[in-house]
C-alpha cells in the first residue's frame, strides 16, 4: 500500500462526505424549521440527477444540465411543499413519514414513467474530465476534486447564508421559536416554502454532480438518504455544523475502512476469507459508528439547543 | 422528637444564569403536613422535582429514611415510596378514573410483564382502585374516560393515584388550584387525615388552606428560605409580609 | 353508524373471510389465489409485529424488513444446511441444519428477538424523529451486511430447495400451507389481544400516552418499551421466517427499507392499534398490488398516490371508517 493510493482514499472520503453533507444539510434544515422528516429528500436528489443527465445530453452541456437540475429539483421542492407537505407539519412524526413515504413511491414511479428503467449516464464537463497533479505529484481525477471545493463553497455559502442574511435570521428565528416567527410579521407559509425549496435544490445539486461519477438510476437517492439519517444522528439534529462534521466523518470512515479493513484483516487470516470478511465489516462500519455516538451522546456530537 | 423521613440540605439547582434551588435546607416528619408556599416562579415545583428526580441537582443532598437518594433516578425513588402529585394534571388520557389508579397500583406492585390475565377481572387492583377514588370521592366516575373528565375530577384522579401508591411521604404541588371553594374544603379536611398514614410536603397558593393544615410552613422566595415557622410565626413574620404576603394582602 | 358495527364482529367477520376465501379459491382450483391469500397472512403477520410496537406503544420503527429478514434468514440458512448435510458449526458443539418448521420458527424467533434487543436497546435512547432514524439505519446496516457477506448466498440469496416440513401436513399443498400460516396469525392475534388487556398491555399504552407519568409512578418505560420492541421484533420475525418457506428463498430485498416501509403501510390501511388493522392493511395491499400490477408496471405511482390519501383524508385506516373511532374497551 502506498501513500498516494492512502491520499486518494482519503480524498474519496472527503468526496462522499461533502455529497452527504449537501444531503443532510437540506433535510436538518428541514428537520429543524419545519419539525418534518422527509423520506422523499432522495427523491429530489434523484430528480436532480436525471434533469442533469437528461438536458446535458440534449443541449450539450454539463453547465446547462446542472443549472436545470438546481432549478428544476427548487421548483419541484416548493410545488410539493404547497401540494403536501405543508399539511404535515402539524401531524405526528408516523403520519409524516408515511406520507413522505409514498411520495417516494410515485416519485421513482414517476421518474421511470418519464426516462425509463434503463440508467443514464452523464459526462463530466471536458475541461474537469482529466487527472489533476497534485502536490507530490499524484494524479487525481479532476472531477472528483471539483466537487471537494464545490461542496464545501455551498458549506461556506450555507453558513453566511445562515448567519448574515436575513433569511438565515427568519430561519434561525423559526428553529428557535415557531410562534415567535409569527409574532414577528414573517409570512412563515413563505418562509417553509423558501426553506424546503432550498434543501432541495442542495439535493438536486448533490445528484447533478454525483450522476457524472456513478449511473444515474431510479432509487440512486435512498441509500444517500439514509446515509445522510446516519450523519444526522451522529452531528446532532437540526445543526449545520454537526451535519458537516458528521458528513466528512462518515465519508472517511466508510470509504477508508472499505479500503483498509479487508488488506489489515489480511495480516490475521487468509486473503480471499479476509476480503469477504473485511467488505461486510466496512459496510457496517458508519453503522457502528453511530451506535458508539448513542451510546456516549445520544443527542449527537453537537446537540442543537431546541 | 421523632426522626425526620426526608431531609434536604444545602440543595441548589440552576437553569443557566437562574438559581432556582439555592441551598435548601428542608426536613418532613412522620405525622406532619410541611406546606412550602412562595410566590409564582419561586421554584415550588422545581424543588418536587429535585426531590422526586425528575431533576438532577447541582448540590446538597436529600436523604430519605436517613439513606443518602440523591444518586437514584426518578423511578427508583419512585419505588422508595417517594409519590408526587403534579401541578398540571398528569394522568393517562385514554384510560378510564379507574384504570388510571389501577395502574398506580399495578405500579406500587413493580409489575409489567402480566401478559394473560386481565386487568378488568384483576379483583386485586380493581378493588384498590375503587377503594382510592372513593376516598376522593370520584367512585360514581371510574368508568368515565380522563378525557371526559372535569378539571376538578382531573385533580381528585391525581391524589387517587397517589394513594393507590401507598407512598412512605406525599409531594402535592398544589392539588387545591382549580377545585373550587367546596372541593378544596372537602380536601383540606381528606389532607387532615391524610397525614397520619404518610406525611405530605404541600405546595399550595390557597392560604386558607395552608394555614388550616401545615403543622410547619417554609417560604420560598427566589429559590431561597426565607422563614419557616408554624402558621402563626408566618402569617406575622414581617419579612414574610413584606416579600410574599403583602402583595396577597394589599 | 349502526350500533352493531363493534369492531368486534368486524374482526371476527374479517377472520372468517381470510379463511372462507382461500377456501373457496381451493375448491375451483385456483392454487394461485391461495398463495396470493397466504401472501397477504404472512405480510399480515409481519404487520401484526409492527403493530404492538407501532400501535401499542407509539414506537414508530422504520426497520422492521432487518426482523422479518433475519427471521428469514434464520430459516433459509438452516435449511440450506440441511440440505447439503453440512453442519452450521461443530465446535464447540456440532449445529446441525433442519427442515423442521417448528425448529426453525423457533431459531427465526429467538435470533430475530436478539436482534430487536439490541436494536432496541440502542435506539430507545432516543425518541422521535431520531428513534425513526436510527431503526431505519441499523435495518439498513443488516442489509448491507446480507448483501456483503458472501457465505449464504451474497446479493443473490439463498434458495430453499424443498418447502420445510410441518407434522401431519403436506406443507407443499398450497392450501395445507395457507391453513398452517393463517393458524399461526390467529394465534398470534389472540395472544395480543389478551396481551393488549394485561398488565403488560397496560404499561405499554400508558408509555405511549404519558411517559413521564409512568416513570413518576416507579416503572421504567425504557424497559417496558424494549419490551414491547423485542416481542414486536420476534413476531415480524417469524413471519420472515414463514415467507421463507412460501418463497422458498430469501434475499437481502426481504430487509430493504422499502419493505420496512410497507409494513408499515400495511397498519395505517387498516387502522393504527386496531388488533386487525394489519389484517386489513396486507390484504388490501395484496389485493391492490394484484389488480393494479397487473394493468400497468407503474402501479407503485397508485399505490403511493392511495397511501397519500389516506394519510391526509383518513387517519383511522379501513377500520376505523367502518367501526367508527371507538376502541374496543
Ligand atoms: N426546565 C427549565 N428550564 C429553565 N427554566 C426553568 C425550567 N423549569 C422551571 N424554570 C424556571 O424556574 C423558575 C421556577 O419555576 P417553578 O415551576 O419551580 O416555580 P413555582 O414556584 O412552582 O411557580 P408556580 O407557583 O407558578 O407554580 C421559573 O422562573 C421557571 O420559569
Ligand atoms: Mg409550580
Amino acid at each position: 500500500m502506498t501513500v498516494a493510493l492512502f491520499l486518494e482514499q482519503i480524498l474519496n472520503g472527503l468526496q462522499l462526505g461533502v455529497m452527504l453533507f449537501l444531503m443532510a444539510a437540506g433535510l436538518t434544515l428541514i428537520f429543524g424549521v419545519m419539525g418534518l422528516i422527509n423520506l422523499a429528500h432522495g427523491s429530489l436528489f434523484m430528480v436532480g440527477g436525471f434533469v442533469c443527465a437528461a438536458v446535458a445530453a440534449w443541449t450539450g452541456s454539463f453547465w446547462i444540465g446542472l443549472v436545470a437540475s438546481l432549478a428544476a429539483a427548487a421548483a419541484l421542492g416548493a410545488l410539493v411543499e404547497i401540494i403536501v407537505i405543508r399539511r404535515l407539519y402539524d401531524r405526528d412524526h408516523l403520519d409524516q413519514v408515511l406520507a413522505t413515504f409514498a411520495l417516494v413511491l410515485m416519485f421513482s414511479e414517476g421518474v421511470r414513467f418519464v426516462f425509463g428503467s434503463f440508467p443514464l449516464y452523464l459526462d463530466p464537463p471536458a475541461f474537469l474530465s482529466g487527472p489533476v497533479t497534485l502536490p507530490g505529484g499524484m494524479l487525481y481525477p479532476a472531477y472528483r476534486l471539483a466537487i471537494i471545493i464545490a461542496g464545501l463553497a455551498v458549506a461556506a455559502g450555507l453558513g453566511l447564508l445562515i448567519s448574515r442574511t436575513r433569511l438565515g435570521m427568519q430561519i434561525r428565528a423559526g428553529e428557535a421559536d415557531r410562534e415567535m416567527i409569527a409574532a414577528l410579521g414573517v409570512d412563515i407559509r413563505f418562509l417553509y416554502t423558501v426553506v424546503f425549496a432550498l434543501g432541495a435544490a442542495l439535493a438536486g445539486f448533490a445528484g447533478a454532480l454525483i450522476g457524472a461519477i456513478q449511473s444515474v438510476q431510479i432509487g440512486m437517492g435512498e441509500p444517500v438518504l439514509i446515509l445522510a439519517f446516519v450523519v444526522i444522528v451522529i452531528g446532532g439534529i437540526g445543526s449545520i455544523r454537526g451535519a458537516l462534521v458528521a458528513a466528512l466523518i462518515v465519508g472517511l470512515v466508510d470509504t477508508l475502512g472499505r479500503f483498509l479493513l479487508p488488506t489489515l484483516l489480511a495480516n490475521v487470516m487468509e486473503a480471499s476469507a479476509a476480503r469477504g470478511v473485511g467488505s461486510a465489516i466496512a459496510s457496517m462500519l458508519i453503522y457502528l459508528l453511530m451506535a458508539v455516538v448513542l451510546v456516549f451522546k445520544p443527542k449527537g456530537l453537537f446537540p442543537a439547543n431546541a | 422528637m421523632t426522626e425526620p423521613v426526608l431531609e434536604l440540605s444545602g440543595l441548589s439547582k440552576s437553569f443557566g444564569a437562574l438559581k432556582v434551588t439555592d441551598a435548601v435546607d428542608l426536613d418532613l416528619r412522620p405525622g406532619e403536613i410541611h406546606a412550602l408556599i412562595g410566590p409564582n416562579g419561586a421554584g415550588k415545583s422545581s424543588l418536587i422535582k429535585l426531590v422526586a428526580g425528575e431533576l438532577a441537582a447541582d448540590a446538597g443532598s436529600i436523604r430519605f429514611d436517613g439513606r443518602e437518594i440523591s444518586d437514584l433516578d426518578q423511578i427508583e425513588r419512585a419505588r422508595l415510596g417517594l409519590t408526587r402529585t403534579f401541578q398540571v394534571s398528569s394522568l393517562i388520557p385514554e384510560f378510564s378514573a379507574r384504570g388510571n389508579v389501577m395502574f398506580a397500583a399495578q405500579a406500587r406492585r413493580k409489575s409489567i410483564f402480566g401478559f394473560f390475565r386481565q386487568v378488568s377481572r384483576d379483583r386485586e387492583l380493581i378493588d384498590e382502585a375503587m377503594e382510592a377514588l372513593d376516598r376522593v370521592g370520584l367512585s360514581g366516575r371510574a368508568a368515565v374516560r380522563v378525557s371526559e373528565l372535569s378539571h376538578g375530577e382531573k385533580r381528585l384522579l391525581e391524589i387517587a393515584m397517589a394513594l393507590a401508591m401507598r407512598p412512605r411521604i406525599f409531594l402535592m404541588d398544589e392539588p387545591m388550584a382549580g377545585l373550587g371553594q367546596e372541593g378544596s374544603a372537602k380536601l383540606i379536611g381528606f389532607l387532615d387525615k391524610l397525614r397520619t398514614q404518610a406525611p405530605i410536603l404541600l405546595i399550595e397558593h390557597d392560604m386558607d388552606a395552608v394555614f388550616q393544615l401545615a403543622d410547619r410552613i417554609s417560604v420560598l422566595v427566589s429559590g431561597k428560605i426565607i422563614a419557616r415557622g408554624t402558621a402563626d410565626e408566618i402569617r406575622n413574620h414581617p419579612e414574610v409580609r413584606t416579600a410574599y404576603l403583602g402583595e396577597d394582602a394589599a | 353508524m349502526p350500533e352493531f358495527v363493534t369492531e368486534h364482529r368486524l374482526n371476527i367477520l374479517l377472520a372468517l373471510i381470510l379463511l372462507g376465501g382461500p377456501l373457496v379459491a381451493h375448491f375451483a382450483d385456483e392454487p394461485f389465489l391461495v398463495t396470493l391469500a397466504t401472501r397477504a397472512t404472512i405480510l399480515a403477520l409481519a404487520g401484526v409485529g409492527l403493530n404492538i410496537a407501532l400501535g401499542l406503544g407509539g414506537l414508530v420503527s422504520f426497520g422492521h424488513a432487518a426482523f422479518f429478514g433475519v427471521g428469514g434468514y434464520a430459516v433459509g440458512i438452516l435449511a440450506s444446511h440441511h440440505q447439503t448435510y453440512e453442519p452450521l458449526m461443530t465446535s464447540p458443539f456440532v449445529i446441525n441444519g433442519t427442515n423442521q418448521m417448528l425448529v426453525l420458527w423457533l431459531v427465526a424467533v429467538l435470533v430475530s428477538g436478539l436482534a430487536a434487543l439490541v436494536i432496541g436497546a440502542l435506539s430507545l435512547r432516543t425518541s422521535g424523529v431520531y428513534f425513526i432514524m436510527i431503526t431505519l439505519a441499523f435495518a439498513q446496516m443488516i442489509y448491507y451486511f446480507a448483501i456483503s457477506w458472501p457465505a449464504y448466498g451474497g446479493e443473490d440469496g439463498l434458495s430453499i430447495y424443498v418447502r420445510n416440513a410441518f407434522p401431519g401436513l403436506n406443507t407443499l399443498r398450497p392450501l395445507d400451507f395457507f391453513l398452517l400460516c393463517y393458524a399461526v396469525l390467529i394465534v398470534v392475534l389472540l395472544a395480543q389481544w389478551k396481551m393488549t388487556g394485561a398488565r403488560f398491555g397496560m404499561a405499554l399504552q400508558a408509555v405511549r400516552q404519558n411517559e413521564g407519568r409512568v416513570a413518576a409512578l416507579g416503572l421504567s418505560p425504557y424497559r417496558i418499551k424494549l419490551a414491547a420492541f423485542v416481542i414486536s421484533g420476534m413476531v415480524t420475525g417469524l413471519a420472515g421466517a414463514l415467507y421463507a418457506d412460501l418463497n422458498r428463498f430469501v434475499s437481502p430485498t426481504m430487509m430493504s427499507w422499502h419493505l420496512s416501509g410497507e409494513i408499515m403501510v400495511f397498519i395505517i390501511l387498516g387502522g393504527v392499534a386496531r388488533l386487525f388493522g394489519p389484517v386489513v392493511g396486507a390484504c388490501l395491499f395484496v389485493l391492490f398490488e394484484h389488480a393494479f400490477g397487473s394493468v400497468t408496471e407503474h402501479w407503485q405511482f397508485f399505490l403511493g398516490a392511495a397511501l397519500l390519501a389516506v394519510v391526509l383524508f383518513a387517519r383511522g385506516g379501513f377500520i376505523g371508517l367502518v367501526a367508527g373511532r371507538v376502541r374496543h374497551d
